[in-house]
């Protein structure tokens, strides 16, 4: 390993006995000095190896974007042959030439807009109990550790919590409200968690000031707090909604039913929505149901970006606020 | 004039006093029901518990806790009924692992990029477009799976089934990517640059202070990102229900048909499920192990962030 480069090391090592063979155990001055010598910054293979990983990772990042593009490319590519009026507000057929998700999509909107009324109240509610109202507790502390494991429950397992206590205990049946219910609770802990990081922002000189006017808590975080941490909460609201759309499983649970020949026109009714839909769509053989699954998919992903926009332009309001 | 004005603040002010004992009460009955509201997820929880420890109750009073965990073969609804668990369970694991194996390399270093290497514009762009694979439903993805990967798969190793764990393996892998990414980078991001900049000045390139300096200060963060997603892998219902099949097959070979733990709870909901059927039985005793599994992980991922994190100012 030793080759030109020492030479430029040798004016460190100015009184120290130039390199020789040394006895046995002859300390550390000599040890110290070969090291020297024989040091190389290696600067070539390591800069190499940079631009190697550099690379590599920039790869990766792609490979999630391209999947991101097969996936849009195989959905619309199958499916928009078969996005027509007819289809969006037609009724599902055994033959699909005839069949529509007019009563997927309705069923989607009314468990959408339940899901919304119950969850968003128990979502912020809870949240201003534990960034406002709740002191510094074992309580708090256990309430907070509880939504963190909930956020990680499979969905599936919501839906068998439905099923035991909507759709039987409380005899809902397999009704859109019993669906509304059990989505209500697997989004909770999102609008939960977002809604607590909006309500931490609001800076505490608000509060503070509404204190020194004579406000009670409650004034103070109707007035002041809750409309400066409402875009958020807003945002982390939607953003939750979002995943409720496009839940099926604990659906299939609850037991949304695949064949719904009829638009749904009350919380009580049997219903089914896109997702579910999709999914009976797509474990038929027929090329023909794969290409509805494909257009149902369309829609579904339509709504799902709509909503992310209006998510998107409450955020920038936000954060622009938030500047000024 | 003057004395009206005087009078009326007066009044005013005796009014606010008589207020001010309404104000209170009215703080009280909030703080109540904001109180109400937490309990819900309480609630959740302990209805979780309870719902999966009594529907399996009856089920584990017909089948040992034992043969369920040892036995290997699932058949219940054969007339040669057999409830071991163990076919579903390596159905979910061997889903997991090849999910693992495909979102934590490539979700740490999509991280590692987006953290140490992306000019911010380019980041900027990025970052949105790998987040929106965390939204696609899974039912999407699992079209995906069976009419994209599916045949890709089918056309280099022949053999493969129609239903094949490799498929929705992948598939899988792709929807948790978003989620290594964005919790490793937002631990990478913590990392003071004091740290970077000390190992800049003893010499170190941008590829070490990356791999020796920032991953190593932000391990405990990775690590539990890494834990989260696998948990999300073994709970990911859609995706494994329409693309790797229904047949619980004891099996580790990737392009042979699986059925997972939680496949088989939404395949076996499809149908109509009677109350008090082995059937509706079943998927709480199934429902249970794989509570207790994810569970299990979440505890552990945050148990490694907390015991773990290197706490910097």
């Amino acid at each position: 390993m030793t080759n030109g480069r020492s030479p430029s090391a040798a004016p460190i090592l100015q009184g120290v006995p130039p390199l020789q063979p040394a006895p046995e155990g002859d300390g550390r001055h000599q040890a110290v000095q070969r090291d020297a010598s024989r040091f190389d910054s290696r600067l070539g293979p390591r800069a190499r190896m940079g631009t190697v990983f550099h690379l590599v990772c920039l790869l990766a990042t792609l490979v999630g974007i391209v999947a991101l593009g097969a996936l849009l490319y195989d959905v619309i590519a199958t499916g928009s042959g078969r996005l027509t009026w007819a289809f969006l507000n037609g009724f599902p057929s055994r033959f699909a030439a005839r069949a529509g998700m007019k009563p997927a999509l309705i069923g989607s909107l009314w468990t959408l807009g339940l899901t919304a009324v119950i969850a968003f109240p128990l979502g912020v509610g809870t949240a201003i109990w534990l960034e406002e109202y709740a002191p510094a507790s074992r309580l708090r502390t256990i309430v907070e550790a509880n939504i963190a494991n909930l956020a990680g429950v499979p969905s599936i397992v919501y839906g068998m919590l439905g099923l035991a206590v909507f759709v039987r205990y409380f005899a809902m049946g397999r009704s859109i409200l019993a669906g509304a219910l059990t989505l209500a609770l697997l989004i909770l802990p999102v609008i939960i968690i977002a809604s607590q990081e909006a309500i931490k922002a609001v800076p505490n000189s608000i509060r503070l000031g509404a204190y020194a006017l004579g406000s009670t808590r409650w004034e103070a975080v109707r007035h002041h707090v809750l409309p400066l941490a409402l875009p958020g909460i807003l945002t982390g609201t939607i953003l939750a909604l979002s995943r409720a759309i496009g839940e099926a499983a604990p659906l299939i649970v609850v037991g949304a039913l695949a064949f719904v020949p009829f638009v749904p026109g009350s919380p009580m009714d049997p219903f089914t929505v896109v997702p579910i839909q999709v999914f009976n769509w797509v474990s038929r053989p027929q090329a023909e149901f794969r290409e509805l699954a494909a257009a149902a998919s369309i829609v579904l992903l339509v709504l799902l970006l709509s909503m992310n926009a209006v998510a998107i332009v409450l955020r920038n309001r936000f954060s622009r606020r938030n500047q000024q | 004039m003057a004395h009206a004005d005087s009078a009326a603040r007066r009044e005013r002010a005796a009014r606010m006093h008589v207020n001010l004992g309404r104000r209170h009460r009215n703080e009280r009955f909030i703080g109540a029901a904001l109180f109400l509201c937490s309990a819900v997820s309480i609630l959740t929880t302990a209805g979780i518990v309870a719902v999966l420890l009594y529907e399996s109750s009856s089920f584990f009073r017909r089948v040992s806790v034992v043969e369920f965990l040892t036995g290997r073969q699932w058949t219940p609804m054969f007339t040669d009924q057999a409830f071991g668990v163990l076919p579903l369970l390596t159905g979910s694991v061997l889903i997991a692992i090849g999910a693992a194996l495909v979102a934590l390399p490539i979700g740490l270093a999509a991280a590692i990029y987006l953290s140490e290497y992306a000019q911010d514009p380019v980041r900027k762009v990025l970052k949105p477009l790998l987040e929106i694979l965390a939204g696609i439903p899974t039912v999407v993805y699992g079209f995906f799976a069976l009419t994209f990967v599916t045949p890709i798969i089918r056309s280099i190793w022949p053999g493969a089934e129609v239903y094949n764990a490799l498929s929705a393996s992948i598939v899988v892998g792709i929807m948790i990517i978003p989620m290594v990414s964005s919790l490793s980078e937002d631990a990478m991001s913590a990392v003071p640059r004091s740290l970077r900049e000390g190992a800049y000045a003893l010499g170190a390139t941008k590829y070490e202070v990356a791999t020796r300096t920032v991953v190593p200060a932000a391990l405990s963060g990775i690590v539990a990102s890494f834990i989260l997603a696998v948990s999300r892998a073994i709970g990911e219902t859609m995706i494994v229900t329409i693309a790797a099949g229904g047949q619980a097959n004891l099996t580790l070979n990737p392009l042979r048909s699986v059925q997972t733990m939680t496949a088989y709870i939404a395949q076996t909901a499809t149908g109509e499920l009677a109350h008090g059927t082995v059937e509706y039985q079943t998927i709480f005793a199934v429902g249970l192990a794989l509570f207790a599994i994810t569970l299990g992980m979440n505890i552990i991922s945050i148990f490694v962030l907390k015991r773990f994190r290197e706490v910097y100012e």
